[in-house]
C-alpha cells in the first residue's frame, strides 16, 4: 500500500498556461514580424533609388512609387473595383465548387473503403493531367465566358483538398475512433464527433492549398480571354506596353491572395487551438 | 454478473489468442487477469467489451449476451485516448450522448472532483501531465455509471510513482458506486494491489492456469510478508522461469 496524498491543486506549471504570456515570451513573436519585414523594405528602397537613378530602364522596370500610382488611378477611376471584385468572384466560385465536390468526395472515399476503391483511381488518374491542359477543351465545351473560368478555377482547387481531407480521414487515429464505439455512437455521431474534428487539420492545409492553386487557376482563365478582371489587366499592360500595370496587378494578386490565406489560417488557428504541435509551442 | 462461457478467439491471421476459457465474476468484484505477453488477456478484454467477436463461445453480463459494445460496460484503454480537441469536461461528458444536459453537467463535475481535476475541467489534453489525461481517462469511463469496467493494462505507461497514486484513485472512486472491475495487468503488484481474486493466464494460446483468491485485508501494503507470498506464489504460477518468457515486475 502507497501512501501517497491525491494531488488536488492544479501544479504552478498547468495554471501558467491559462494566465496571460509573459512579456519575455511574447516579445519574439514582435521581433519576429520585424525581422520578416526588413528584405522587402531594403529591396524597395534599393529599386526605387535605382530606377530614379535610371540604372534600371523605365519602360521595363518602372519605379515602386509608379506602380502605386497606376494603382492608385486605377482605384480613382473606381476601375480597380470592377477588376478585383471580378476576379474575387471567380476565385470565390471556382473554390466553392471545386472545394464542396472535394469535400463530398474526399470524406467519401476516405471513409469507405468500398467507395476509395471505386473512385480514387480514376480521380487520381485524373488528377495526373497538367489542369491547364484543360483549357482548350472547357473553352470547347463552355465558352469563353464565366462558366469556363470558374470550372477551371475548380479543378484546380479540387485536387489539393480532395487529397488532403481523403488522406486525412484515412488516417484518423484507430484508437479514438474505439473510444466512440465503446460508447455506441451511431454512423453519423461518430462522423460529427470524432472523424470530422480528427481530419481538420489536414483539411485545413487542403484549403488552403487549393486556394493557393485557385489565385493561379484564375490568372491562367483570365489571361486566356478576358475584358476585366486581375488578370487581364496582366495582358493589357502586356500589349500596351505598361509594365506598371502588370507589377500593379502582380502586387494585388499578391495581396489579395495573402489576404484570403491569412484569413483561412485565422479561421484553422481559432478552429485547431488543441493541437499539441511544435508551431503552436513555439508561439 | 459476468460469465464467460468456452470462449475462443482465433484471428484471421491464422494465430488462436485463447482457447476455452470460462470465468464467472460476481457482482462489485475486482478481478486481475495476469500473463506473460501474448497470452491473449488484452483480446479476452476487447471480447468482453464487444469490441472483437469470439470465434466460439459466449459473453454474458447480466445474463444479456454480448454483441458489440454494451451500454453496461465501461472501458479503461492502455492510453488515455482522450479527445484532443475536446476539454476534460467536454472528454468526461462524451459518453453521455442522449442524457440531459444539466445531468451531463452535473455527472461530469462530480467524477472530475472524486478524481481530483475539478480544477482542470476546461483545460485541454495536451495541458495535462500523463497521469492527469489517465485520471480523466477514469473519469470518463465512470461518468457513463458501468456496471462492468473493463482495464485493459490501465497503469503501464505510467512511472511506479504515479501508478501507485492512481491506484489509490481507482479503489476510492471504485468505492463510490463499486462497479464490477476485470483489470488486465503485467504487473503482479498491480494485480496484488487491487483485486479479489487474481486469474493467471498461460500458453499460446492462453488458458486460465489458476484462479488465486486474495485473502488480504484493505488497504494493502507491498511490503507485507503475506504480500510477497502471494506475489511468489503468481511468480511459480506464471512459471516464469520454465517459459524464459519476458514478465514485468513491478520493482
Amino acid at each position: 500500500m502507497a501512501e501517497v496524498t491525491p494531488v488536488l491543486a492544479p501544479p504552478p506549471a498547468a495554471q501558467a498556461t491559462h494566465g496571460p504570456k509573459p512579456a519575455l515570451l511574447a516579445a519574439p513573436r514582435h521581433w519576429g514580424w520585424l525581422t520578416g519585414a526588413i528584405l522587402p523594405v531594403v529591396l524597395l528602397v534599393l529599386w526605387e533609388a535605382l530606377a530614379r537613378m535610371g540604372v534600371l530602364p523605365a519602360n521595363l522596370l518602372p519605379a515602386p512609387t509608379r506602380v502605386f500610382a497606376t494603382i492608385w488611378e486605377l482605384a480613382h477611376t473606381g476601375e480597380l473595383w470592377q477588376h478585383i471584385g471580378i476576379t474575387l468572384w471567380r476565385v470565390a466560385l471556382g473554390f466553392g465548387l471545386g472545394g464542396a465536390l472535394a469535400t463530398v468526395l474526399g470524406a467519401a472515399t476516405g471513409y469507405s473503403r468500398r467507395l476509395f476503391q471505386l473512385l480514387d483511381p480514376l480521380l487520381q488518374a485524373i488528377r495526373n493531367i497538367p489542369s491547364l491542359a484543360w483549357v482548350p477543351l472547357f473553352i470547347l465545351w463552355m465558352g469563353i465566358y464565366e462558366t469556363s473560368k470558374v470550372v477551371l478555377i475548380a479543378v484546380g482547387v479540387f485536387f489539393p483538398v480532395y487529397l488532403n481531407l481523403m488522406t486525412g480521414v484515412q488516417n484518423v487515429d484507430r484508437k479514438l475512433v474505439e473510444v466512440g464505439r465503446v460508447y455506441r455512437l451511431s454512423g453519423l455521431q461518430l462522423v460529427r464527433r470524432v472523424f470530422l474534428p480528427a481530419t481538420l487539420p489536414a483539411y485545413f492545409v487542403g484549403l488552403r492549398s487549393g486556394l493557393g492553386l485557385g489565385w493561379m487557376f484564375v490568372v491562367a482563365a483570365e489571361i486566356m480571354g478576358a475584358n476585366k478582371g486581375l488578370g487581364f489587366l496582366l495582358v493589357d499592360g502586356q500589349m500596351t506596353g505598361r509594365p506598371q500595370t502588370i507589377l500593379a496587378s502582380i502586387l494585388l494578386f499578391a495581396v489579395l491572395g495573402q489576404l484570403s490565406d491569412a484569413a483561412l489560417v485565422a479561421l484553422s488557428r481559432r478552429l485547431l487551438r488543441w493541437q499539441d504541435s511544435y508551431s503552436v509551442v513555439r508561439n | 454478473m459476468l460469465r464467460l462461457e468456452h470462449l475462443r478467439k482465433q484471428f484471421s491471421s491464422g494465430t488462436t489468442a485463447l482457447a476455452d476459457v470460462s470465468l464467472r465474476v460476481h457482482p462489485a468484484e475486482i478481478v486481475a487477469l495476469v500473463g506473460a505477453s501474448g497470452c491473449g488477456k488484452s483480446t479476452l478484454l476487447r471480447l468482453v467489451a464487444g469490441l472483437e467477436a469470439p470465434s466460439a463461445g459466449r459473453v454474458f453480463v447480466n445474463d444479456e449476451p454480448i454483441t458489440g459494445p454494451h451500454p453496461a460496460v465501461g472501458v479503461i484503454f492502455q492510453e488515455p485516448r482522450l479527445m484532443p480537441w475536446l476539454t476534460v469536461r467536454q472528454n468526461v461528458q462524451f459518453g453521455l450522448v442522449g442524457l440531459p444536459h444539466a445531468e451531463q453537467q452535473q455527472r461530469a463535475e462530480a467524477v472530475l472532483a472524486r478524481v481530483g481535476l475539478a480544477g482542470f475541467a476546461d483545460a485541454l489534453p495536451l495541458q495535462l501531465s500523463g497521469g492527469m489525461a489517465q485520471r480523466v481517462a477514469i473519469a470518463r469511463a465512470l461518468a457513463a455509471r458501468p456496471a462492468l469496467l473493463l482495464l485493459d493494462e490501465p497503469f503501464s505507461a505510467l512511472d511506479p510513482f504515479t501508478k501507485m497514486d492512481l491506484h489509490e484513485y481507482l479503489l476510492h472512486v471504485w468505492a463510490y458506486d463499486q462497479p464490477t472491475l476485470l483489470l488486465v495487468t503485467h504487473d503482479l503488484e498491480e494485480a496484488l494491489v487491487l483485486a479479489d481474486r487474481v486469474v493467471v493466464l498461460r500458453g499460446h494460446p492462453g488458458r486460465v492456469h489458476e484462479i488465486v483468491p486474495v485473502d488480504l485485508p484493505r488497504p494493502r501494503r507491498r511490503t507485507d510478508p503475506d504480500f510477497q507470498a502471494y506475489k511468489q506464489h503468481l511468480l511459480d504460477a506464471l512459471d516464469v522461469r520454465a517459459d524464459a518468457l519476458p514478465l514485468a515486475v513491478a520493482s
